[in-house]
Formats: structure tokens, sequence, C-alpha cells
């Protein structure tokens, strides 16, 4: 098995998909002779041309109005938002209308649609070029979000994505890109959408995560054996729909949970968990559940002391996991 | 125009050293920049302006050690406390903003700000500034759709380089210029030579003359050459043709001007040595004062949030 990043993966998926079928589509802004500013459609227009890669005018409502029109009309476009914190003018095109095609025409018509959106923090990208959106779209019924954070993920994920009849928002962290390596079979595989997984079994306590935090998680996991504590790090990959039997499973087991991420709390998809093993392992647990992520200021100051205060660290992590074990 | 072409070299070196995290650069854009704010009036006018205003924010009376701060992220830093990047906030002197790096927003703030302007009575005019990438986002067609309506005291001013990031103009729109546009909002649209500071210095001055007589919006676009890569992230060698990149400087505005003021005899060899030199030491000092400086602390990002930040930080620093 090959070893790639993430945007290896992301790219050789894309190109793929496109070989098996040919009613897939790329749409973005520099996503040509660019192979996009993250080079993930790099040479892709070189094997599928113009008509199949198009370099889109700078305007994200068309690009996702765009890519509506033409997966109504029985293609499968792919979209891709530059970096999340340009997604904003296309978002009635995604949370106003592709969520509601199917239910608003009774099935009459569908939105077989991708977006990929890089998101996410830690590379003193400021206020604009940092942001985690995930809950705008996880909150949305009709949408499918998915924020795989491994190289195997990002190509079973992406491929579903793809695959899905439905509008699918792909989440990849931007920080992730090149600082993630892991196995990629060269054969095709799909991870089904809305399915976590533990990406490291423990027993005394779990934390949920998703996205460059699992890879913190994971290390602080590590960390903490020092201490013999022994963590269980369970990747949630669906932002929607959560994977709630998981979720209450490994909550239950180990009786303590810790969910971790970049995006400020209030409101958001930690509130979610918190909600589900709240509702479903109440009697299970044996400590409080405990949220751990940035403070609740915009996402997140240039200025690179500010920045690392901002962002949740493996070692702010591990100190949340000896108070939480400590219980 | 020369102080802004050795700071503006210092801060890609700077971004090479590690130190600048990342750089926008206005090489090429030099004098449209200059002969635009000169037009306009700094005591009372309102600027919206975009990352590549480098040499517009020196034109107003930035210091190169308040860009550096910027560029380095440093404590003092005075649009944004170093919260944003480079260029982005408010400057403490003139009335000149940047919120974001979203694009074309500033299109649709522009045409409020001149509208309160109008309400008021009051004959400041607002300039904002975009590219020919910017033209293409709704938020362009709904603000200056809106300033032909209440015809607002406002001159959209595009800095046309033929280029967004690596997408061409013909892949950006089906026509030419951009300043044809204008007909269809019900104002004036005019194309200038970017890098003839007159040309452009007249454009705006009759744009800033009808705005300030009631007589409504000016379309500006100066063509303009991109000296350098979109940021110093980006490669343009994977998108532009090496005769294209081969025939960019006989577009560079400074030798342009400096070739006119010379023929004209307006300028002496002496003198423009004189400029080079003086500029180069102002840019050595500013970078060795702005780099022995401190980043921010951590206590400070929980300021301005609200207007109750002191709530906010005592809620979040106990968090
Ligand atoms: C809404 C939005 N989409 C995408 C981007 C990413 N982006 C930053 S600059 C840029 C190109 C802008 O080109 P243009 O308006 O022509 O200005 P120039 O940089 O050429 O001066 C793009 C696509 C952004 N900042 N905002």
């Amino acid at each position: 098995m090959p070893e790639q990043t993430v945007i290896e993966a992301v790219r050789e998926t894309m190109q793929a998909e496109m070989r098996r079928d040919d009613s897939i589509i790329l749409l973005g802004e520099d996503v040509g002779s660019r192979g996009g500013v993250f080079l993930a459609s790099d040479g892709l227009i070189d094997e599928f041309g113009e008509n199949r890669v198009i370099d889109t005018p700078l305007a994200e409502s068309s690009i996702c109005g765009v890519a509506l029109g033409t997966a109504v009309n029985g293609m499968r476009p792919i979209a891709e938002i530059q970096f999340a914190d340009f997604v904003w003018p296309a978002i009635n095109q995604l949370v106003g209308e592709a969520s509601k095609v199917r239910y608003g025409t009774g099935g009459a018509k569908t939105a077989p649609m991708t977006v990929r959106i890089p998101y996410g923090g830690g590379v003193r990208g400021g206020l604009y070029h940092s942001q985690s959106i995930e809950v705008l779209f996880a909150h949305t019924p009709g949408l499918s979000v998915v924020a795989p954070a491994t190289p195997y993920d990002a190509k079973g994920l992406l491929a579903s994505a793809i695959r899905s009849d439905d509008p699918v928002i792909v989440l990849e962290h931007k920080r992730t890109y090149r600082l993630v390596k892991g196995d990629v079979p060269t054969e095709e595989y799909t991870i089904p959408i809305g399915k976590a997984e533990i990406k490291r079994p423990g027993t005394d306590l779990t934390i949920f995560t998703y996205g460059l935090m699992l890879h913190y998680a994971l290390q602080a996991a590590e960390m903490a054996t020092a201490a013999e504590i022994d963590v269980e790090v369970l990747d949630l990959r669906t932002l929607r729909p959560l994977d709630e039997d998981a979720i209450a499973e490994s909550a239950s087991r180990t009786g303590k949970a810790l969910i971790v991420q970049e995006d400020t709390p209030a409101v958001s998809i930690s509130s979610e968990v918190a909600a589900i093993i709240g509702e479903r392992c109440f009697f299970d647990l044996d400590g409080p559940i405990t949220r751990l992520g940035p403070p609740e200021i915009p996402p997140m100051p240039f200025s690179p002391l500010q920045e690392a205060a901002f962002m949740p660290s493996p070692e702010k992590i591990l100190a949340a996991i000896t108070k939480l074990a400590e219980i | 125009m020369v102080l802004s072409r050795y700071l503006d070299e210092r801060v890609w070196l700077l971004n090479r050293q590690g130190k600048a995290a990342i750089a926008a650069s206005a090489q090429g854009h030099e004098a449209t920049q200059v002969a635009c704010i000169e037009a306009t009036d700094p005591s009372k006018d309102h600027y919206l302006i975009y990352y590549r205003q480098f040499t517009a924010m020196l034109a107003l009376g930035t210091e190169p050690e308040e860009m550096l701060r910027g560029f380095l992220a440093k404590e003092t830093e005075p649009m944004s406390a170093a919260k944003q990047f480079p260029l982005h906030g408010a400057h403490p002197r003139v009335d000149l903003f940047n919120f974001s790096n979203v694009i074309a927003t500033q299109l649709p703030q522009a045409a409020g700000v001149a509208l309160a302007d109008k309400l008021r009575g009051s004959d400041a005019v607002t300039v904002v500034y975009f590219g020919d990438g910017a033209s293409s986002q709704g938020d362009t067609h709904e603000a200056m759709n809106f300033a032909g309506v209440h015809k607002l005291p406002v001159i959209f001013f595009c800095e046309n380089n033929r280029y967004a990031i690596s997408v061409p103009l013909e892949k950006q729109m089906g026509i030419e210029s951009v300043a044809s546009r204008a007909t269809g909002y019900g104002f004036p649209g005019v194309q200038v030579d970017g890098t003839d500071v007159i040309a452009v210095h007249e454009a705006t001055s009759a744009a800033v003359e009808r705005a300030r007589a009631g007589d409504g919006p000016t379309l500006i676009e100066a063509s303009v050459e991109r000296l350098l890569p979109h940021t110093t992230d980006d490669d343009h060698t994977r998108y532009r043709s090496a005769e294209d990149i081969a025939h960019m400087s006989e577009r560079d505005p400074l030798r342009i001007t400096s070739d006119v003021l010379k023929r004209r005899d307006l300028l002496t060899e002496y003198e423009d040595d004189e400029i080079h030199s003086t500029a180069k030491k102002r840019v050595n000092v500013a970078t060795d004062t702005v780099d022995a400086e401190p980043y921010p602390g951590v206590e400070t990002m929980f300021d301005h949030i609200l207007n109750d930040s002191d709530r906010n930080a005592e809620v979040f620093r106990n968090a």
C-alpha cells in the first residue's frame, strides 16, 4: 500500500472517479492550470480538459448554484470552495437551495453534488483563512457533512460523497493536507457516510473529535500512557449524520467523555455530541461530559502567540485528560 | 512609489526568511494607486481598500514601520492589533478600512458609506478598490446597482491586472472591459492606463468632482501589470506563459514614470538616484526597528469582541 498525504489522496480519488464516470466535472477558482491553490486538482485539466475542469469566475454563489444546476441535469459536479472562509456567498445555494431539492420536489429532483471545502486553522491564516464552518452545514437537514482526517478516510469518504445521490459537504482540514501521511490502497473503496471510527481503543475515557484535532488527540492519548491513563479516541469522521450508536457505545463503555474540537464551543458539534451522550449514556457516566475548545473569540488571531493560545494543542488535551481521569 | 517598491521587496524577502507569514504585492500597481489617492482629499474622503493597496496606504501617510508591523504581526500594529492579515482592519488616522479578506464585500459597504454621506449632506467621496476577479461577485453587481439608483458619491476603482490568482480575464468575463459595465448601472465608466500617473489622476479628479457635485458614481478601470505572483504562496510560472512573464517589465510603472519625468526634464539622474537611496535607507531603518519589536501577548486577544469586551475577557480568561 503506497503512503500518501491527504492532498494526494484527494487528488487521486477525484482522478479515479472522473475516469470511472464521465458525468463528473470539477468547478472552482484556480482549479485549472494552477491545479487549485492547494494543488488538489493538479494535472486534472491536462487529463480531462477544460470542459470537465472549469476555472470559474470569482463568485462562490455561482460556483455552487451552477454546480446545483448541472446536478439536477444529469451531472455529478465537484465544486471547490477555495477556503471555507469564502463559502459565505454560496450559503444561499447550499443551505438554502441544495439541501431542500429532494424534499422540496417530492423526490422528483435530486442534487448529486459534492462541495469540497478546505477549513480550519493553525496555519497563520488570521480571521479569514482559518475558520471552521462545519456547524452551518451540520445543522441543515438534507445535507451530509464529512470531515476526513487521514488519507485513507479522505479517499473513502470523498468517493462516497461523489457517488451519493444527494449533496455532500466534504470538509478537509487544510493543515492536514501535507502534515498527515498514511497508507492508502490503490484499489477503489468507499467509506459509508455516517460511520465513526475508533482510531485508538482504550478503557479509561473516550475523546470524541474530528479533523486536525484527531491527530492532537492521538498524541495526547499517547502522552497519557505515561500516567497510565488508557485513552480511547473516536474519530467522528461524519458530522451529519453523527454516528450516534458509536458515540453512545464508546461513552457507555469507558464512562468518561472528553469532546475536543477546534471550532468555538457554543452551539457546535461538541454541543451535539454532549447532548447525545447525555441522552443515551447518563447512567453509565463516571464523570461530567467535558468539552475542550478554543475561547469564544473570532477564530483566530493572526499574530503567532495569540494563534497558538487560541488553538487546542496536545498539551491542553493532556491536561483535560488528566483532570477527567482523576475524577 | 519608489519607497513602496523597496518596502514591498523587503516584505517579500521577510516572507522568504520565515518572518512574514504572507504578503500580496503592489508591484506594478504603484502608479495607479498614488495617482488616484492624489486626486482625493484624505482629510474627509473614505477609502475601502483591498489587500493589494500597499502603495495607497503609503500615499495616505502610513509609515513604513506601520506597514511592517502588519506583515510581521507585531504588538503595536495599528490596523487590527495584528488580529488580521497585513492591510486589514482600520487605519488610525484616515478613514481607510478593509474589514475582511472576502473578495468584493467592500463594494456594498462602500455604497453604504456613501449613502450615509449623502443622507447627511456631506460632500465626502468614497473610493472603493477591487480587482478584475472581484468584479465577478454578486456583491459587485448589487453595489453598483444600488449606487446607480441612489446616485451615490462613490468611485468604484478597479485595478485590472488581468489575473485573479491564476484565472485570466477571458475566463473571468465575456467582455473585454470592466468599465463598459457602468452603462448598465446608469453611470459613466472609464478605462485608463494604470501605468500613466497623469491619466489616472485626471480620471479620478473628474470622478471626484462628479461625486462631490452630487452627480453620482463613476467606475474607473485602470489596467496594470501584476509583476509578482498573486502572493508569496503562489508560483505564477504554473499558469503564465514564459512570453507573458518576459514582457511584464515593459509595463513597470516605476520605470515608465521615471522615463516620462526625465524626458520632460522634471527629474535628473542625480535626483532619481537620491530618491532611490533615501528609500532604501528608510526601509532598512524601519526593518531594524520593527524586527526587534514583540508580538502581541495573549491578554489582548480577548479585547474588542463586543462593546462589553471586559466582561467577555473575564468570562473567557477564566474558562
Ligand atoms: C470570496 C472570496 N473568494 C475567494 C478568495 C480567494 N482569493 C483571494 S484573492 C483572489 C483573486 C482576486 O483577484 P482580483 O480580484 O483580480 O485581484 P488581484 O489579486 O488580481 O489584485 C482569490 C480568488 C477570497 N479572498 N474571497
